[in-house]
């Protein structure tokens, strides 16, 4: 046996072990799969009725055997004795209406019942992505640093999908499984007990192989997965290196990674096909193994007068009947398992509590002058253990009309800053005021309603241009957003592009150049005209001209508020009336940039290497596709 | 000179659509024979064992038959000792076949796949850069993803849906074997039943294909959501964005709900259907009895074959659909490996081996656009070991001039020649040995710090690794990090700063060891306040080697041998860094302009 098809089970308990394997916690399982269930339950009519219709339908499946027994008698009947003739041919005529009518009930139950399943699913699906979207916006972004955006969208679309699916197919199947083979079994042990057990002798094995095989599948599916997600990171960052690749002629070293993963995973999927084609055969073979003995024992007891050919002829159409259920136990213990693995991921998110929110007290913000302080503020990222906090005992004023800049090297904590502002973490010492209120007394939305931050990594969503630079504040005048983008110097770029301001921002904006996106991200900071704002080093692809024309524009926007500059280009801060020179998170220097010169330190090093050392970078960086274009 | 397809860069408007793929307009599935011809013999053996698996799954109502009629006492039967070993040899068949079947065409079902997948990604690295310039990764991604996952579907399906119809065929031909009228009568539904299909196809397409819209458009309306959230919570945008959402999702509700209608009203059709064959066999069996032409044996065994009929014409449906989204995926998979290769090896390309340093470019002009020339009659020569740096503003053509000496794309007229050799007439692989970039962003694979150094030089060994890091004065920081050079790099790296992350590709270049290095704006991005370790890399790096230079740093600018400054792809200014600035010209003006 090649090593590829050894049992998957390593422990003493093969069950314990393929649990472990899909990631499911055996003592849990059952309290996860619970309240998957009790999801469906908000809905009790919908609920009862999918249950209603699904028991009318095995109901009326359960009758067919019984039907086609006695259609069968009748006939035998016929031959036997011919002379029974017309009346007899009428009672026969009697039963084909009867098996017509039991099936069409059945047809309709069965429609109901899947209709109503799905209902019930997708209600319970709509719930579930509303309740899934209203968390993630709330969570804040020490939960955002921590996971990764590709985890959570797998969470909300995947892991959603498993869980409805379950709802919609698995508890349906379940249902009508249960039913069929209570009441199936009720009926054939009062006909005849033990040709009632050779009909169910298939059952407990097939239900056991195929729980198994279910199992196993998702097992199978899940290593399959792992390697699919490998092969797709490889094809990936191959295309969006494709100049690197050409740069080292390493496209047989690419083809060899492609191939290692590639016939990983093609020996995964080869195994999964194995597992479940055994399954299947001997699946098949058990049950008609069963069928075998029923019609040499069920043959001998017609042949002794015991029973009729009808009853035989029942007992073997109540085997059709049950083979598609039974082995769709496969397919329900393949379901339940994805919804409790699906299910614990979603409702770990679910109930998860905003580390930031509005405090039982919290109150608006009292619009005041404009006033920002900080008061010997310290900050530790959470979970970073060890390492030193990322800000300590940063003081600083800026009012109205004011403007502070902060420069230091990566890391030092700049856009820590900028993030305390609005409260997208807590400080961990000392305190933030606007107006002499902490930041943390106050409803979250009022403040971030007074604090424009321009981020460092520019988003923009796929929408129009417009509706991205209002994005803040959607039913802004126009006038009022035609100025913010004629501030940010990117009006005249907008109007000529063919579709002016309604012409889109692209797949994450992809189709802008990095300055384009930057002068869009600024003028979406303007727009909703906040009382503190900040710029989070976001003019590194603007060229030294345009940021000379912006400096001005924005003069004019600023004079009555508070503006906070970050950069790591001195050239952009030599205007501030403070400069703040941070290094590790404390502050090194201070001043102004005339003070800061005269001081001879760091900054006065650092600005004398800065002007030597660069033909303004920032002009060639602007974009190549500038030049390709 | 090749002949490129006229480039066009997607604009803000155009960007929408896959233009870079011209459509063949070729239906997809029919030249998929050409990646199944090389397994023609599994394919062979799949059906074999198909059609012996479809002959046991008919031949078990025959003995059902055979047992009735032994105990309705008719006495030229078989016995049912007889009919249980016959079934229990059947039983033994069918296992072995219906394994057989499986596996096989599945195997061969995934290989195919495979080799399309494969061939797509291979026919990928040959394409020109000017294509990939013009194309979405994402765009690419999704056909060799999503398209090759869409006809995977439709094999697996299709093999149990092709075993199904075979089945189908065979239970009409025993069906009409046993008793033609009875056989006559009963399939009398099936016209019914296409007739009510046929019906139903179209407007059922229709909303199948509403439900998969709706549900892409929420699903990718989280994804941005969760993308921008930093956004969202600045711009408190989260109630009107929760809002639109649960607009999206309602109408997903509804699509979805609604194409579950259509799905379920072909249940009840399939099972009046059955229940009409149930009673034509019932009335017509009991009728042929009257007559005494038919034994019961045959009617039951009528039963059974009917009830499995109706089995594989339930699936039809989801089959339909199914081929309709595989066809569709075959058509876009085949407009990939449709895209010519505009640019490759000579039939007689020669290796270049190691050669003699030397950039040279003869009358070059070279654009991107028909038409608008970025580059014009350019003469350039770059000796051996001499350092050269370009400069310019944006536009100006400086990296044309580096992607051209590396052959990234072919020059309209002139030439480009590499240690006295035209590059069109050497191999691309030699080529990409006596020449390393490095780019302005530095990519790094998922893989470990040293997996990413010897990147495409694997036969370099760790020392050699840790010497160029050493060099580079990366070595510090790397065995700083948690596992040293076998740290695992995440997310391309972002677990390290730009500047760090350009350390690494300085030690790539340098393992590489190339004649000539190209510096392709690599410092750009860096932040200034690592700038002394970058000069100095930089240093160690240029050592030895022809280099070109396309700058922003003074200071690298300054140790350069030669400074070209160029304006509308000629140049306008060259000489050394001293004798420009003195020269008060365009380069001294540049260099003014950054601290106003």
């Amino acid at each position: 046996m090649s090593p590829l098809f050894r049992p998957l089970s390593a422990t003493d308990d093969p069950a314990r072990d393929l649990l472990r394997r899909l990631d499911i916690e055996p003592r849990e399982a059952p309290a996860v799969l619970w309240r998957v269930v009790r999801l469906a339950f908000r809905y009790r009519r919908r609920f009862a009725i999918a249950a209603i219709t699904s028991l009318g339908a095995a109901f009326f499946n359960l009758l067919t055997p019984g039907l086609l027994g006695r259609a069968v008698d009748q006939t035998h009947h016929l031959l036997v004795s011919p002379d029974a003739g017309g009346g007899a041919l009428g009672a026969l005529g009697w039963t084909g209406a009867l098996v017509l009518g039991a099936s069409v009930l059945r047809g309709a139950l069965q429609m109901a019942s899947g209709y109503a399943s799905e209902h019930l699913g997708q209600s319970v699906g709509r719930d579930l992505r509303v309740g899934f979207f209203e968390k993630l916006q709330r969570l804040g972004f020490d939960y955002h640093d921590r996971v990764h955006s590709g985890d959570l969208i797998t969470r909300g679309m995947l892991d959603l999908e498993g869980v409805r699916g379950f709802i919609e197919n698995g508890l349906q199947r379940l249902i009508s499984l249960v039913l069929l083979l209570s009441v199936g079994s009720a009926i054939l042990f009062a006909e005849d007990p033990l040709m009632a057990a050779l009909t169910l002798s298939f059952v407990p094995f097939v239900a056991w192989r195929a729980a198994n095989m279910g199992l196993r599948l998702r097992v199978a599916w899940t290593r399959l997965q792992e390697r699919l997600a490998v092969l797709t990171r490889v094809m990936e960052e191959n295309l969006q290196a494709a100049r690197l690749v050409r740069a080292f002629a390493s496209a047989q070293f690419e083809m060899a990674k492609f191939d290692v993963t590639g016939r990983e995973a093609l020996a995964l999927a080869n195994q999964r096909i194995v597992t479940r084609s055994r399954s299947m055969a001997t699946i098949h073979s058990s049950y008609y193994l069963a069928m075998a003995l029923l019609l040499w024992v069920g043959g001998q007891r017609v042949q002794a007068g015991v029973i009729s050919i009808g009853q035989l002829t029942q007992f073997l159409a109540f085997m059709t009947i049950l083979q598609l259920p039974v082995r769709q136990i496969g397919m329900i213990v393949n379901s339940s398992a994805r919804a409790i693995s699906s299910g614990k991921r979603v409702f770990e998110i679910l109930d998860l509590e905003p580390a930031i929110r509005d405090a039982p007290d919290a109150q608006p913000l009292v619009k005041g002058p404009g006033i920002l302080r900080f008061d010997n503020v310290c900050f530790s990222y959470a979970g970073g253990d060890g390492a030193p906090p990322a800000l300590h005992d940063i003081s600083f004023t800026v009012g109205p009309g004011q403007t502070l800049g902060i420069v230091g090297p990566s890391g030092s904590g700049k856009s820590t800053i900028a993030q305390l502002i609005p409260r997208f973490y807590d400080v961990t010492g000392g305190r933030i005021t606007l107006d002499g209120q902490d930041v943390r007394s106050l409803q979250l939305a009022s403040l971030r309603k007074a604090v424009g931050l321009v981020q460092q990594d520019i988003f923009l969503f796929d929408d129009s241009l417009a509706r991205n630079i209002a994005y803040a504040a959607p039913e802004t005048e126009e006038s009022d957003l035609l100025d913010a983008a004629a501030a940010a110097q990117i009006h005249d770029f907008i109007t000529a592009l063919p579709g002016g301001y309604a012409s889109p921002a692209g797949e994450r904006g992809s189709s802008l150049s990095g300055g384009q996106r930057q002068r869009i991200a600024i003028a979406r900071g303007l727009v909703p005209q906040p009382a503190v704002l900040i710029f989070d080093d976001v003019t590194s692809a603007i060229d030294a001209g345009t940021v000379q024309q912006l400096r001005a524009a924005l003069q004019t926007v600023t004079d009555d508020r508070a503006t906070i500059i970050i950069a790591h280009h001195l050239g952009s801060v030599i205007h501030a009336d403070e400069i703040i020179v941070l290094e590790k998170g404390y502050i090194a220097e201070r001043g102004t940039h005339a003070a800061l010169l005269a001081a001879r330190g760091y900054y006065a090093r650092l600005f004398a290497l800065q002007k030597s050392g660069a033909v303004d970078a920032r002009e060639d960086v602007a974009d190549r596709r500038q030049e390709v274009a | 000179m090749a002949s490129m397809p006229a480039p066009r860069r997607p604009g803000l408007v155009e960007d929408r659509g896959d233009d870079a793929f011209t459509s063949t307009g070729e239906p997809g599935l029919k030249r998929l024979g050409a990646f199944i011809r090389p397994y023609r013999w599994q394919l062979a053996g799949a059906i074999l064992a198909m059609l012996a698996f479809v002959a046991t799954q008919v031949s078990f109502p025959f003995f059902i038959r055979k047992a009735v009629d032994s105990v309705a006492g008719r006495h030229d039967s078989l016995t049912l000792d007889q009919i249980l070993i016959g079934f229990l040899a059947l039983i033994g068949i069918n296992a072995v076949t219906s394994y057989l079947n499986e596996v096989t065409a599945a195997r061969l079902a995934q290989r195919v796949i495979f080799d399309m997948r494969r061939a797509m990604f291979e026919h990928l690295q040959r394409l020109p850069l000017a294509f990939l310039d013009r194309t979405h990764v994402g765009r690419i991604m999704s056909r060799l993803q999503g398209d090759v996952n869409a006809l995977q579907d439709f094999f697996e399906t299709s093999i149990t849906a092709v075993g199904d119809m075979a089945l189908l065929c065979g239970i009409v031909v025993v069906l009409f074997a046993m008793e033609w009228r009875l056989a006559l009568l009963t399939l009398a539904v099936i016209p019914a039943l296409a007739f009510v299909r046929a019906r139903w196809v179209p407007g059922a397409r229709a909303t199948f294909a509403r439900a998969r819209d709706a549900s892409s458009i929420v699903n990718g309306a989280l994804a941005e959501n969760i993308a921008g959230v930093r956004v969202v919570q600045g711009a408190r945008r989260e109630a009107i964005n929760l809002q639109d959402y649960k607009a999206k999702v309602d109408a997903n509700f509804e699509a979805q709900i609604a194409s579950s209608w259509s799905a379920q009203t072909m249940v009840p059709i399939v099972d009046i259907l059955t229940g009409l064959a149930m009673l034509v066999i019932v009335l017509g069996g009991g009728a042929l009895a009257l007559d005494r032409r038919i034994d019961v044996g045959v009617m039951v065994a009528f039963i059974f074959y009917v009830q499995r009929f109706f089995d594989p014409i339930r699936t039809l449906s989801q089959q339909y659909t199914m081929l309709q989204r595989a066809t569709a995926a075959g058509r876009r998979i085949f407009e990939v490996l449709d895209v010519p290769v505009t640019l490759q090896d000579r039939a007689q390309a020669i290796d270049l081996g190691r050669a003699d340093p030397v950039i040279e470019f003869r009358r070059v002009t070279f654009g991107y656009r028909p038409g608008l020339p970025v580059i014009r009659a350019l003469d350039l020569r770059i000796e051996a070991k001499e350092v050269v740096a370009l400069v310019g503003p944006t536009g100006s053509g400086k990296t044309s001039i580096a992607a051209l000496a590396h052959r990234f794309y072919d020059v309209w007229e002139g030439e480009v020649r590499i240690g006295g050799h035209d590059v069109c007439d050497v191999t691309l692989e030699s080529l990409g040995r006596n020449i390393a970039i490095v780019l302005q962003e530095p990519f790094l694979f998922t893989g470990s710090v040293l997996d990413n150094i010897r990147y495409a030089s694997e036969q370099a060994s760790r020392e050699d690794v840790i010497a160029a890091a050493r060099a580079v004065r990366a070595h510090d920081f790397i065995v700083a990090l948690p596992q040293g050079y076998d740290t695992p790099l995440d997310q391309r790296g972002q677990n390290l700063s730009l500047g760090q992350r350009q350390l690494l590709s300085f030690a790539r270049a340098l393992v590489a060891d190339p004649q000539i290095l190209i510096l392709d704006e690599a410092t750009a991005s860096i932040d200034s306040f690592v700038e002394a370790d970058i000069q100095e890399a930089l240093r160690v790096l240029q050592r030895g080697r022809t280099s070109l230079i396309i700058a922003h740093r003074l200071a690298t600018v300054r140790d350069a041998d030669r400074v070209i400054v160029l304006d509308r792809g000629t140049i306008v200014e060259q000489g050394s860094p001293a004798a420009l600035l003195a020269k008060d010209g365009i380069f001294a003006d540049l260099y003014r302009r950054s601290f106003s």
